[in-house]
């Protein structure tokens, strides 16, 4: 073959190494140390992201032609055959790369998170079937991002999705506090079937390809596409609708983005690896992944940036007003979600998946690093409730997730603090930070595309500056505002050094696809065809550029975001909030404040347009149709009463008379005739004798006298 | 051969014999009469096939009486036997007293 000498045929093992790391701890967890468990996840882990290096190398010695690895038959039915193989082109090899990447440090990193975790929510039990889940997770993911049809990709959207619940429920009878009640289990609930909403739409998406193309494999759709495109407009259209169903639910956007903050409920490595740096995006690679298809519906396309530019204004303003330090990490993530899906939407796949890469990367920092604050903030706690073991044995219920409850970290957590501070600059979009580089790319595209989504996105950027500020500010700066934040101490290097690598990769990121070079453009434009600015004539300033980088749209959205930070300064930096302080900004907006605070409602609106008439349907088929109706009614007196009126007229009239009459009668018959006829029977054989006489006699004169 | 005794005397004597076997059978209480009548209907069912044998000059009836007489021995043998244990445990041949086999 020519591939000798490369590593192509590898490629199963990214998804079998993670596979065998939890089987390893499926089989050996419990009888092993926690020390043990880590490093077999972690390694499982790292082992596929070295894997997955050798098949980025391979394709680049190769030329980046993508290629098709037959692994193993799966479904064949008559003509229908889906095989299960594996795709290697580039964009499959980018995000191995992120998943693995990423995955492995917060393996690491969950190694001395659970290992604190489980010890302060009194569950040691629970370590091994953490890291089993999570590497059920990267093998789901892995299959994912490297099916070769859109079956494959079902299963590991699927997969994750599994993972997911599994994982968000992990804690599942406790609530967020650790008291205990069924409050995580009905987040993952939540999360699960809200996914299964947009799921169905997938498999919608999944069926009506199926029955125009007659198939799924990557290859042969997006041959036809254009024929079909072509002949049947509508087909592609509704194909790509069914699948933004399909991402709304996955990659948390309006409108079933509402699971995504209740998410926070998992353990914090999970919210980092699932909730914000891997999974979500799966949304942003099955678009990205079925450019073919959407490059043909501009139409669809537009819907689709506009879900993504409305989702991230309005899930920036809800992150504003979050108290939690995971919420607002999580509304951000559904707003930086809606940045990349806006992006692809617009046909700027490179911009899309580069946020993305960049995304996981400091997104993933941010969560481990709030993962690493609230462990500080629970060391703090206990360490009070230590010392002040007289008296009250009972502690109070304390939230060390609470930035209200935070406050001068700085001191106490000072590599979590510059960690944090590299993260949230680049999320803000800083130079040159990595959020610069790649949300810069799509701004300048929605300013060249659609002028709405360009201001819809660039108000959602300056929000996001705004939140970050905000944060920082309350959790590091000022005061304590808690004794537990006064005593909180810094992390083990367990969980530290992962985030130092996480935030070399913060920093440098933007590296991957600078003005000029455009390395990641080069890379994927094996897989993806590029289509060149579409927006035909560009005028006034949107014409200039300097190498790929407008600097206008630089300019301003760097100015916003400084900006929104001195705005941010001048609200939370210059008066740090005290205790029981209402926030300024209510002070300010206020009913809005309250809006954002309380995320528009709209856990309640759903509440009451969707879920109380579902209920109410549920009960009204339960109560009325099914237990007064079907059971009460139709079986208690219909066929119960019919039955037993059958089973009365077959056991009377039938069996007793007539049945049974006869064996009695025949009974009785017996029983009188040999009442009569044992009277002969006298035991005298001289009347037997006189009998045969007479009878030889009778028979004799019938004889002789006939 | 004239002047030989006609069947009809025969055939009276042999129903004589059997109705006074007969009517020992059935008068008759002792189970050792009982037996000797039962002896005497047998003898006289013998006398008429001799009878009715040198008759018809036909070998079939003489032959047939030696039948009766193995099976009439035969009856007694087992008849004796029964009568010597009747005896043993009632102490007594009356067959009226030997009527508890009843409906």
């Amino acid at each position: 073959m020519e591939n000798s000498g490369l590593f192509f045929n590898l490629v199963p093992l990214i998804v079998f190494l993670p596979v065998a790391g939890l089987l390893f701890n499926i089989i050996f967890g419990k009888r092993m140390n926690e020390k043990t468990v880590g490093t077999v996840a972690s390694a499982a882990s790292g082992l596929a992201f070295v894997v997955s290096l050798l098949l980025g190398y391979s394709l680049l010695v190769s030329g980046g032609e993508a290629h098709s690895i037959p692994f193993a038959e799966w479904i064949k039915i008559g003509s229908l055959d889906i095989p299960w193989t594996f795709r290697v082109d580039t964009l499959s090899v980018t995000m191995m790369l992120v998943v693995s990447g990423v995955g492995t440090l917060i393996h690491i990193y969950a190694i001395g998170y659970m290992h604190e975790d489980v010890r302060f929510k009194d569950d040691v039990k629970r370590y091994a079937r953490f890291f089993v889940f999570m590497n059920l997770f990267i093998a789901m993911m892995m299959i994912l991002v490297s099916g070769d049809s859109y079956l494959m990709l079902f299963v590991g959207w699927e997969g994750v999705g599994l993972c997911s619940f599994l994982l968000i429920g992990f804690w599942y009878d406790m609530d967020t506090l650790g008291r205990p009640s069924w409050a995580n289990s009905n987040a993952a609930k939540k999360a699960f079937i809200a996914n299964r909403v947009g799921d169905f739409g997938f498999l919608l998406a999944a069926f009506t390809m199926f029955w125009f193309f007659g198939s799924l494999q990557f290859g042969e759709v997006f041959l036809k596409a254009e024929e079909i495109a072509a002949s049947q407009p509508g087909v592609i259209m509704a194909i790509t609708l069914f699948m933004l169903i399909g991402v709304t639910g996955k990659s948390a956007q309006i409108p079933l983005y509402v699971w995504l903050p209740d998410a926070m409920a998992g353990p914090t490595p999970v919210s980092a690896l699932i909730h914000a740096a891997t999974m979500v995006t799966a949304g942003v690679y099955l678009i990205t992944r079925s450019w073919a298809l959407f490059s043909l519906v501009p139409d669809a396309q537009y819907i689709v940036a506009l879900v993504g530019a409305i989702t991230a204004l309005f899930a920036a303003t809800i992150a504003v007003g979050q108290y939690d330090i995971k919420k607002v990490l999580a509304y951000s993530t559904i707003s930086q979600l809606g940045f990349m899906v806006a992006a692809v939407g617009m046909g700027a796949y490179v911009a899309g998946m580069f946020h993305l890469i960049l995304h996981a990367f400091f997104k993933a920092l941010l969560f481990l690093s709030a993962g690493s604050i609230i462990l500080g903030m629970e060391r703090g706690h206990h360490h009070l409730a230590h010392h002040a073991k007289s008296g009250d044995h009972h502690e109070e219920v304390f939230d060390p997730g609470d930035m209200r409850n935070m406050g001068g970290l700085r001191k106490q957590m000072p590599v979590t603090y510059w960690l944090y501070m590299i993260g949230s600059l680049a999320l803000a979009g800083i130079f040159p930070f990595a959020g610069f580089w790649s949300k810069d790319e799509i701004l300048l595209d929605a300013a060249k595309n659609h002028t709405v989504v360009y201001v819809l996105l660039t108000i959602a950027a300056f929000l996001t500056a705004f939140y970050m500020g905000r944060q920082i500010w309350m959790v590091f700066f000022g005061k304590s505002r808690h004794a537990a934040a006064e005593h909180a101490e810094e992390s083990p290097k367990v969980i530290t050094v992962p985030l130092m690598v996480l935030a070399a990769a913060s920093v440098l990121g933007g590296a991957l696809n600078l003005p000029f070079v455009h390395s990641l453009e080069k890379w994927l434009e094996h897989t993806i065809e590029l289509v060149a600015e579409h927006g035909a004539e560009i005028h006034g300033y949107l014409s200039l550029s300097w190498g790929g980088l407008n600097p206008v749209v630089a300019l301003v959205s760097t100015l916003l975001a400084l900006l929104a930070i001195g705005l941010s300064w001048l609200l939370y930096g210059r008066n740090p909030l005290q205790v029981g302080q209402i926030d300024p900004l209510k002070k300010m907006l206020g009913p809005v404040y309250t809006a954002f605070e309380n995320k528009y409602w709209v856990d309640e609106i759903y509440g009451a347009v969707i879920l109380k008439p579902y209920e109410a349907l549920a009960r009204f088929l339960a109560v009325k149709v099914d237990w007064d109706f079907w059971h009460d009614w139709l079986h208690d007196s219909v066929i119960a009463r019919f039955f037993r009126w059958f089973t009365n007229f077959l056991a009377n009239p039938i069996d007793l008379g007539i049945i049974d009459a006869i064996s009695n009668g025949l009974a009785t018959l017996t029983k009188r005739s040999s009442t009569t006829l044992r009277q002969l029977q006298n035991g005298f054989v001289r009347s037997y004798a006189l009998s045969v006489l007479l009878g030889v006699v009778l028979i004799l004169g019938y004889l002789l006298f006939k | 051969m004239e002047g030989t005794i006609p069947l009809s005397y025969y055939i009276t004597v042999s129903a004589i014999l059997f109705t006074m076997g007969a009517l020992g059978v059935l008068i008759r209480r002792n189970a050792l009469i009982v037996f000797m009548s039962v002896e005497l209907m047998l003898n006289a069912a013998n006398l008429a096939f001799v009878a009715f044998s040198n008759s018809y000059g036909v070998l079939d009836g003489q032959i047939f009486v030696f039948f009766v007489m193995t099976v009439a021995a035969a009856e007694v043998a087992v008849g004796l036997a029964l009568i010597v244990a009747i005896f043993r445990s009632k102490h007594s041949i009356d067959v009226d007293q030997m009527s508890s086999l009843k409906g």
